[in-house]
């Protein structure tokens, strides 16, 4: 077995031991954290696909995630009511349709914002992304039916066949198994001949166009397909805490995916999830310590940006020696 | 003669600049047409219509028959329009093998597949492997685009253009920056590339244009003041005096 397929397994394994770790140690939160982190971590990863491997600099990722959460909790708010969506589309509690739908549901809105904003580039992308975001935000705190401002309370998780989606353990345990799916789609992904086109176009469009690929559908491609993504990630997280609000898709929200994209390592496989993961652990560790944990947060990411080019996984693979 | 590309009419303006006066010229198949004129002509504005990275105010480009003057960069790669750059444009943080081999799986399709590996489409790294062991760039073909030297840049850039299997290829200056050595090679490598397409080619290098084209056309503030053989427009007293007077003097 390769060396990084043997890490990638001793890390998984580590991973699913957690709920055991909480248990004997009595500290039920790491299940939690452990569980945010890693769904933080799958949408930060959608998003360096398309800011990392693509060159797309999106600052309205937040959006999709948060899309993909709503799915989820106004298909439970429909199923709880007895209503329907639309006048038509009865609600669910089923994990295999919310999960799916939440999907689509954001890469349709994906492909609409993609569509526009990716006829400019550079400062004026960031802002396009950015004011469509704040746009989904504003319309999704207009929706009183769905709670307004306070979003909307999912008092049970999704149920999957055969599961107890109640037990904590059970349902950390389907996020690993949803992140680890990903990372490896992921990987996939960035070897295949659209990943290679996308390496390229990020190096050198003038270059991609100069070969015969119109870069503009390639490049909405990839925007949509990061944007399920990031859409698979809010409906996880929805599943998680059992809560879906418009704070989900604040641009602040864009901004901290940026930051542990940047932190772990951009246009990496594995940065993404380090990165959410010690920013996250950061977070919440300091946030019991100090209202201003923002400061040393800071301080830290500065820290590394500057030290290591490439983040926390340059940093790692500095220690190791170097290889790979 | 077969006409490969066909430009009639052709005017750009930026501004009060006409950098592009109702300029028509041909290139026919199997032969190299150079484009010379003394710097700002308007050579590379004229190059950059035809690729389609400017669109011209008014006029037609005709690509094997077929009107392109509204299709965008890609599509008129696709229709056999190949080019390589002034200042070479390469992918710097792939390797020599890596960036012949993308122009070829550019070319052979498939580039929306997300669950394939381009790694192992053996359909591209067979001809890509092919085309290098028969060039000069075969030692080199593991090494990052960022680290080569510009003579091999050039080369690579080439070898890229021809990949695609272009019906014409333009080249904006190919032999720019190039040392004598160089130039000598690159002049060596489009005469063996003339069996495969036809060419129109950009260039101040004179002993270069002499050496390769059939036809030679004159560009001088954005008008073709002279067109004809070698022979002709080396005796061109206009293009002597606009042109070659400088470097004859």
């Amino acid at each position: 077995m390769k060396r990084e397929n043997l890490l990638l397994l001793v890390v998984f394994i580590l991973l699913a031991l957690v709920p055991f770790a909480a248990e004997l140690t009595g500290q039920s939160s790491w299940i939690k954290l452990v569980g945010q982190a890693l769904i933080y971590g799958m949408a930060a990863a959608s998003l360096n696909f398309i800011l990392g491997y693509g060159g797309m600099v999106s600052f309205g990722h937040a959006a999709f995630f948060g899309i993909g959460g709503y799915v989820v909790g106004m298909l439970y708010h429909h199923f709880d009511a007895g209503t329907l969506f639309l006048g038509f589309i009865p609600g669910t509690d089923q994990m295999l349709i919310t999960l799916p739908a939440a999907i689509v549901a954001a890469g349709l809105a994906a492909a609409l914002v993609g569509a526009l904003s990716l006829r400019t580039g550079g400062v004026q992308f960031i802002m396009i992304t950015l004011a469509f975001a704040q746009m989904f935000f504003f319309l999704f705190i207009s929706l009183k039916t769905y709670g307004g401002e306070d979003g909307i309370m999912v008092r049970r998780t999704n149920s999957l066949p055969g599961l107890n989606m109640k037990d904590k353990a059970t349902l950390y345990w389907v996020v690993l198994g949803f992140a680890a799916a990903y990372y490896l789609f992921l990987r996939r992904l960035v070897q295949s001949s659209f990943g290679q086109i996308i390496a390229g176009i990020r190096q050198n469009e003038r270059r991609m166009a100069a070969m015969g690929i119109s870069t503009y559908r390639y490049k909405l491609y990839a925007f949509i397909l990061s944007g399920m993504g990031a859409g698979l990630a809010g409906a996880l997280m929805v599943n998680f805490l059992r809560f879906a609000s418009p704070d989900m898709m604040h641009w602040s929200r864009s901004g901290e995916l940026m930051v542990m994209v940047i932190l772990g390592g951009v246009g990496t496989l594995a940065g993404p999830f380090i990165g959410a993961g010690a920013l996250f652990t950061l977070e919440t560790m300091l946030a019991r310590v100090t209202e201003h944990w923002m400061l040393p947060v800071g301080i830290l990411l500065l820290l590394v940006v500057l030290t290591s080019k490439g983040g926390l996984m340059a940093l790692a693979r500095k220690i190791m020696g170097g290889t790979k | 003669m077969n006409r490969v590309l066909e430009i009639a009419g052709l005017v750009k303006t930026f501004g009060g600049l006409t950098a592009t006066d109702n300029v028509s010229l041909t290139v026919n198949s199997g032969e190299i047409h150079a484009l010379i004129g003394p710097n700002g002509a308007g050579k590379s504005t004229l190059i950059n219509q035809i690729c389609g990275e400017l669109q011209p105010n008014a006029g037609q480009i005709h690509l094997a028959g077929r009107d392109v003057t509204h299709l965008s960069a890609a599509d008129r790669v696709g229709l056999g329009l190949g080019r390589t750059f002034q200042i070479t444009s390469l992918l710097d943080e792939m390797t020599v093998r890596e960036n012949l081999g993308l122009a070829i799986q550019a070319r052979e399709g498939s580039n929306f597949h997300i669950f394939d590996r381009a790694a192992t489409r053996s359909e591209v790294w067979n001809e890509t492997d092919e085309i290098l062991s028969g060039s000069a760039l075969g030692a080199r073909s593991k090494v990052m685009v960022g680290d080569l030297a510009h003579g091999e840049k050039k080369q690579l850039e080439l070898l890229m253009a021809l990949s695609q299997r272009p019906r014409v290829l333009l080249l904006d200056e190919p032999m720019a920056g190039l040392g004598h050595i160089e130039s000598q090679q690159m002049i060596a490598s489009l005469r063996a590339a003339r069996s495969e397409c036809a060419m129109l080619l950009v260039e101040h290098d004179m002993e270069a244009v002499f050496a390769l084209a059939d036809r030679i056309s004159v560009l001088v503030y954005g008008r073709i003041i002279a067109a004809g053989t070698a022979d002709e427009i080396r005796a061109d007293p206009a293009v002597r005096e606009a042109y070659l007077g400088e470097e004859d003097a």
